[in-house]
């Protein structure tokens, strides 16, 4: 690999050591992830793109605790996952909120094992309505709300706890496109503001790119790393860069790695 | 062409009543609702007083209200649904209070889903009317056994379709219990039941309506009250109208049931985004 992931060695928040993962189906083994090493560094912001079924999910899950490695071992900040734990917050695909609480009490939720005093939690339950910008929907129910304020809900859930790393499954895959884009300078500008390191699944190479400071570009059948692009484009970032040339140039190289993986998928089938 | 545009708002129309998991306006729902019954009773009416059938076969309408106003006013009627809706209540909640705690159980736990599934998968297939004899020889002739068949023909059914409640809510809610540190104690208690209820009480809506069916069944031997009873005694005697009169009135007060338990969830779930 690269220069930045010698820089992330150095200060590594989440190792990925050589991790794989085989899921048991009908009486075979199937292998889901074959190996994966990667270190990812303190705040910085990851990207994972690939085919559908290359195992972004079950990566994911594993760095969650939510699933467990069947070889190699998750470390952060140098200690292995064992578990979940409140170090790490989730946002899922479907919005998976408590439907028979409110917008805060789905928030106030996420805050009942911290630490905190009554005044501080609704503090933080305030700021964090605020910051996803869902004022006046505080006694909201998720029924009442649309897809995208759901999914600013969900984050603000994850992220109302300080953890300091937030995984995220494809977040903003059931959103429309503008929707998605508010969504996506939203999230870099809590990132900024509130310093998480973020591993991020799409399926939107557009969105990978614009949020990255790396693409972990995930190859198939096995799933093993395909390719890792650091994106050198200048922060804070809007949307103007999505005509920058130099944006251009990884779409093209990043569109052409995952068309490689789906034409051999393909002929996989085809044999 | 005036015709064309005719037929074309006409096909818009009826598009628009018949349109896959659409809404549609609420006085014609419920007026679609009474469609059926009022073209039936008209059916009915029609046939007896044309003198189609003869009335013991057929008794008609006037005659079946007659024996209900009959039964009002001797005051039969009330006795009889009082006790009945006693056993009804006594015999579901009774199945209720046992399946909730299993059915949770099973839909969480595949141990114990794995222990008790294939017995209760076996026994809900067998008749509740044959084991009259042993609920006889269980419960003696009293009310304890009319409630032990209400139980029987409710119970097993309820505990599976709870265990399902359970299994449908979505995994990721669990999860996101988890990554928020809650223990698996919690996660049941404030999550997965909280997330299954809105389930849970539709199944609590419509196994109560099977236990309703169970009535007749659960009257049939010794017993001297009860609504299912006397259709039962009026067989003897061949009175069609009280056979009749008791069966809509049981089918009445099974709708009233239905009824309750729909706005009492419809209250209760207002936060429930699957439309009750
Ligand atoms: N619980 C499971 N049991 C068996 N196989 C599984 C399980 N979860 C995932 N798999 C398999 O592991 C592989 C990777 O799945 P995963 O969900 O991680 O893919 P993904 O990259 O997230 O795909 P998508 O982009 O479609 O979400 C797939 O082949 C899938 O069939
Ligand atoms: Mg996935």
């Amino acid at each position: 690999m690269n220069s930045l992931s010698k820089h992330a060695a150095r200060d590594a928040k989440v190792s990925i050591v050589g991790v794989g993962k085989n899921f048991n189906v009908s009486g075979r083994d199937l292998v889901a992830i074959e190996k994966i090493d990667l270190d990812i560094g303190k705040n910085e912001f990851v990207s994972i793109v690939g085919t559908s079924g290359c195992g972004k999910s079950t990566l994911l899950n594993m760095i969650g605790g939510l699933d467990e490695p069947t070889f190699g071992e998750i470390l952060i900040d140098g200690r292995p996952v064992n578990g979940p734990g409140r170090d790490r917050g989730f946002v899922f695909q479907t919005y998976s909120l408590f439907e028979w609480m409110t917008v805060e009490g789905n928030i106030r939720f996420a805050l009942e094992k911290s630490t905190f005093s009554k005044a501080e939690k609704t503090e933080l339950v305030a700021h964090f309505v605020h910051a996803v910008g869902l004022s006046g929907f505080e006694k909201a129910f998720p029924k009442q709300l649309s897809g995208g304020m759901r999914q600013r809900v969900a984050i603000a859930r994850a992220l109302v706890y300080k953890p300091s790393i937030l995984l995220m499954d494809e977040p903003f895959g059931a959103l429309d496109a503008q929707t998605r884009g508010m969504m996506q300078e939203l999230l870099l500008q809590i990132w900024d503001d509130h310093k998480v390191t973020v591993l991020f699944v799409t399926h939107d190479v557009d969105e990978a790119i614009f949020l990255a400071d790396r693409i972990v570009v995930l190859a198939s059948r096995p799933g093993r790393i395909k390719k890792v692009i650091p994106i050198e484009l200048e922060r804070p970032r809007s949307f103007e860069v999505l005509t920058d040339p130099k944006f251009a140039t990884y779409k093209r190289e990043i569109l052409a790695d995952i068309r490689e993986e789906t034409l051999k998928l393909m002929a996989m089938d085809h044999s | 062409m005036d015709q064309t545009t005719d037929r074309g708002r006409i096909a818009r129309k009826k598009k628009g009543l018949l349109r896959l998991r659409q809404d549609i306006p609420d006085s014609v729902f419920s007026a679609a609702g009474i469609v059926i019954p009022v073209v039936l009773f008209l059916l009915w009416w029609a046939v007896t007083a044309m003198e189609l059938v003869r009335p013991l076969f057929l008794p008609s309408p006037w005659s079946v209200l007659e024996e209900g106003w009959r039964q009002l006013s001797e005051g039969i009627l009330f006795a009889d649904a009082s006790v009945s809706i006693y056993r009804i209540l006594i015999g579901w909640l009774a199945a209720t209070v046992v399946a909730v705690p299993i059915g949770i159980l099973m839909g969480n736990y595949k141990l114990i889903e794995g222990l008790l599934e294939p017995l209760i998968s076996t026994v809900r297939y067998m008749p509740v009317v044959a084991l009259i004899p042993l609920s006889i020889l269980w419960a003696g002739i009293g009310d304890g056994q009319k409630i032990l068949i209400l139980f029987l023909g409710t119970f097993f059914q309820q505990a599976l379709m709870i265990m399902d409640n359970v299994k449908n809510i979505d995994l990721n809610l669990i999860r996101a219990g988890q990554t928020l540190g809650f223990t698996n104690n919690e996660i049941l208690r404030r999550i997965i039941l909280p997330a299954a209820l809105p389930g849970i009480w539709d199944t609590f809506r419509i196994t109560i309506g099977w236990t309703w069916t169970y009535l007749v069944v659960a009257e049939l031997v010794a017993a001297n009250a009860g609504l299912g009873r006397r259709i039962m005694d009026a067989q003897r005697y061949l009175s069609t109208d009280t056979i009749l009169f008791g069966t809509l009135f049981i089918g009445l007060l099974g709708l009233l049931t239905d009824y309750l338990f729909k706005r009492g969830g419809r209250s209760l779930f207002k936060w429930s985004s699957q439309s009750r």
